[in-house]
């Protein structure tokens, strides 16, 4: 395949997103569960909810700071790799993007230092008030995130003059209901991934026989918590499926690896799809759950994807096999959520090891999901950028050289690597200490300091309040 | 409603120079010692507000692309590479605030990436104002410059001038924020970046005028623009004074004036174009609808709240920053 400057473009985009998603979907998920441990915290009275709650947040600030460097990246690319995309729905997504930043950013980053430094200095009401506004923060970004994806996937509510889209009916774009199907969707799957990394905490220190009552707090309150949510998930999935079936069909024919017509049509659970020869070599297919999948009855014609002409076709492996790998994920953890939270109820968790192996290493799955579900969504938006209007190979700085893509995609490669290594160190090695590894509270008249300062002991300055 | 958001924009450009500007300068200034305890004291002075001050930079960013598309798009493009570096450099520093004091054996890492990541993004900061201000080459609304169009002796030449202004500010911020060690080192720097910013100003207006370029002509038809230079003549004055008396406070105030005055003097210059002399405002605004939308939700009350927030933020920190490496 040639290298052109179109395609290290988009390789580009697709690492520095897929490297930021990492952060913000664990933090979004964290910062609502704090607010939750927090509120229990002042309820209950019960001090296992409080060590927690600051074993917890020293992991956010790393977490923190680590999306928001990388989301700096995501604000310049638009311009510097997409420049006619950018000129094009400027009035729109960067309108978008700016409500992002006025309203999240800063909501966050005013309520952070208060977070990791103030308890001393504030009253405890104000300080749970501090941890739900980060948390609203977090929520209120993905919100104008999925505002903005979900009109590239659907656009509404724009008028086109001079070949720029120009908003007309911002009630429209905002209350789309494909936003409300896939904003709940990733903030769901944020909740997940929280909670399935503090199950995974709690099942570690388990198997290795420490802090047996927060091990057993972080277990069975991540346990239950996906217990409940996965089925949610997995309804609301149905529903994001609902709306690419109706407003992106051949996307939606790429998934199911739905080469031709069919009345009534059978579902693919799994094959080799062969785009060369337009048909799928060791299918196994289960008969007329394609209808009943797709629009609910035994009988419907579901359409293939010669239907579309190949210039409009999506890339079919990828959505194919990333949905896939989404909705395994998706099971496993239904799997893990029930039957994890049955053994906690019964409070035989202790004695399945296998058990609680399983739940410390399929830590990852809601990332997995989560990335292969975002992967499904925008390959198979191509090869549109802006789904039927904007085709990506037009969106791109016309005069962006296959050198300059290069030397970018590969200082972003470098780069990314350099800080993720250390910076999953320290989470691990601050994992690895516990609940119980460090102090706990800041001295008094210590600094409200930076995100990640949360993990510096050795060198805390002073502000002298008042000179 | 366009020049809500003209204002908008200026605002936050601007506080992103004089804010940003120290915090970057101190990073340049932290690379010029070895002493750990200074280093500490450099890092402790604009640990607590760097975060935020760098979002000012994405507001900027944000409120361009949003309200100026065009302008958002041809200048991202066209300055590519640089971008790219300032943004490695952005990154890499923004993480050395953190990992330095979890590094154990490879803090030296993070202290060239604090430093080095600082002046870079300073550098190219002040490179990207040198080559708009000398002109992009741009035909019909379009970069045609290639890979390597902003480059010029001009654009390298401002490019040193803003890491001599930032590290200035720097100097004046730890003045303000420090005791002892840092704050005469800092106070014996001041002079000799203050004369060396003056030197470079002398240069860029002898090379402005022997290329003839087409700011200088601003200068003849609007003559009001004297203002500028004659408020930072005060402000240089005055901050010379308080230097002598070590009037700590003082110096940072006086040079973020010139700073804004400098500031001022550009967009004054640029004024009615953003990309100076082919995109005007008029031609960059994004449609009614979008800025009316921005207007009576983010213009109105956010952005009032926003700075709201900043000034809370430096309230809570305001005082002297101290070492309390005794403290346990």
């Amino acid at each position: 395949m040639d290298l052109t400057a179109l395609l290290l473009s988009r390789l580009q985009f697709a690492f520095t997103i897929s490297f930021h998603i990492i952060f913000p979907s664990f933090t979004i998920g964290l910062a609502a569960w704090l607010t939750v441990l927090e509120a229990l915290g002042l309820v209950t009275g019960r001090p296992v909810y409080r060590t927690v709650f600051e074993f917890w947040l020293k992991i956010f600030g790393v977490a923190f700071g680590m999306g928001v460097v990388s989301g700096v990246v995501m604000g310049f690319q638009f311009g510097t790799n997409w420049s006619v995309f950018a000129g094009k729905v400027g009035p729109i997504q960067g309108v978008l993007l700016s409500y992002e930043t006025f309203t999240a950013f800063f909501l966050e980053a005013s309520f952070f230092g208060i977070l990791l430094f103030g308890r001393p200095r504030v009253p405890p009401w104000f300080y749970l008030f501090s941890t739900a506004m980060v948390a609203l923060g977090t929520t209120l970004s993905a919100f104008w995130i999925m505002v903005n994806n979900s009109w590239m996937q659907v656009p509404v509510g724009y008028a086109t003059t001079n070949g720029q889209f120009a908003p007309d009916d911002w009630l429209a774009i905002l209350f789309s209901p494909v936003v409300w199907v896939r904003f709940p969707h990733m903030l769901l799957a944020s909740y997940l991934t929280g909670a399935s990394c503090v199950a995974g905490t709690g099942a570690w220190y388990l198997l290795r026989g420490e802090y047996h009552a927060e091990a057993r707090v972080m277990l069975r309150m991540g346990l239950f918590l996906a217990a409940v949510l996965v089925p949610a998930q997995l309804f609301f999935g149905h529903l994001v499926g609902d709306y690419v079936h109706g407003k992106q069909p051949v996307k939606f024919a790429a998934i199911e690896g739905r080469w031709h017509d069919e009345q009534p049509a059978s579902e693919v659970l799994i094959a080799l799809p062969d785009p060369a020869a337009q048909t799928n070599h060791y299918a196994i297919s289960v008969p007329i759950l394609g209808s009943l999948i797709g629009s609910m009855s035994f009988t419907s014609k579901e359409v293939g994807l010669t239907d579309f002409p190949p210039q409009d076709r999506p890339p079919v492996a990828i959505p194919f096999f990333t949905f896939r790998v989404m909705v395994g994920c998706g099971l496993l953890m239904l799997f893990l959520a029930w039957y994890g939270s049955y053994l906690s109820v019964k409070e035989r968790i202790g004695e399945k090891r296998w058990m609680l192996w399983a739940i410390f290493l399929g830590f990852p799955l809601p990332w997995i999901a989560i990335l292969t579900g975002w992967f499904t969504a925008e390959v198979g938006r191509q090869p549109w950028a802006v789904y039927g209007v904007l085709r990506t190979a037009e969106a791109l700085t016309p005069f962006l050289t296959v050198r300059e893509a290069t030397i970018s995609l590969l200082v972003f490669c470098a780069v990314y690597a350099f800080i993720f290594g250390f910076g999953i160190y320290y989470i691990y090695r601050l994992l690895r200490e516990g609940p119980a590894g460090r102090l706990i509270e800041p001295p008094i008249g210590a600094v409200p300091n930076r995100p990640m300062s949360v993990v510096h002991h050795h060198e805390a300055p002073t502000v002298l309040a008042g000179e | 409603m366009i020049m809500f958001w003209v204002a908008v924009l200026a605002i936050s450009l601007l506080l992103y120079v004089l804010l940003d500007g120290f915090d970057l300068g101190v990073g340049m200034l932290f690379g010029m010692t070895n002493d750990d305890k200074r280093r500490g004291e450099m890092l402790s002075a604009v640990s607590p507000v760097w975060d935020g001050n760098e979002t000012w930079l994405i507001v900027t960013g944000v409120v361009l692309w949003g309200a100026f598309p065009p302008v958002y798009a041809t200048l991202l493009s066209a300055f590519y590479l640089p971008l790219l570096v300032m943004l490695a450099g952005l990154i890499l520093r923004g993480v050395a605030f953190e990992f330095r004091a979890r590094a154990e054996t490879s803090r030296w890492v993070w202290d060239i990436a604090f430093a080095g990541g600082s002046f870079v993004a300073t550098f190219i900061q002040g490179m990207t104002v040198g080559a708009l201000v000398e002109g992009l080459p741009i035909t019909n609304g379009h970069y045609t410059g290639g890979e390597f169009g902003w480059l010029s002796p001009f654009a390298l030449l401002c490019g040193v001038g803003l890491c001599l202004g930032y590290a200035l500010l720097g100097t004046c911020w730890l003045v303000r924020k420090c005791e002892g060690d840092v704050r005469e080192a800092a106070y014996r720097l001041i002079p000799a970046l203050a004369v060396g910013l003056f030197a470079f100003l002398v240069v860029v207006f002898v090379y402005a005028l022997a290329e003839n370029l087409q700011v200088i002509h601003r200068w003849l038809e609007r003559p009001y623009l004297f203002v500028f230079p004659a408020v930072s003549a005060v402000a240089a004055l005055v901050a010379a004074a308080s230097v002598r008396r070590r009037r700590d406070g003082v110096p940072f105030y006086m040079v973020a004036l010139i700073f804004a005055a400098a500031f001022g003097t550009l967009a004054i210059s640029f004024w009615p174009y953003m990309i100076p002399f082919s995109i005007t405002i008029d031609d960059a605004a994004a449609p009614h609808s979008s800025l009316a939308f921005m207007f009576w939700g983010e213009g109105l009350f956010v952005f009032p709240l926003m700075l709201l927030y900043t000034v809370i933020n430096y309230s809570v920190f305001r005082g002297k920053v101290r070492s309390t490496a005794d403290h346990y």
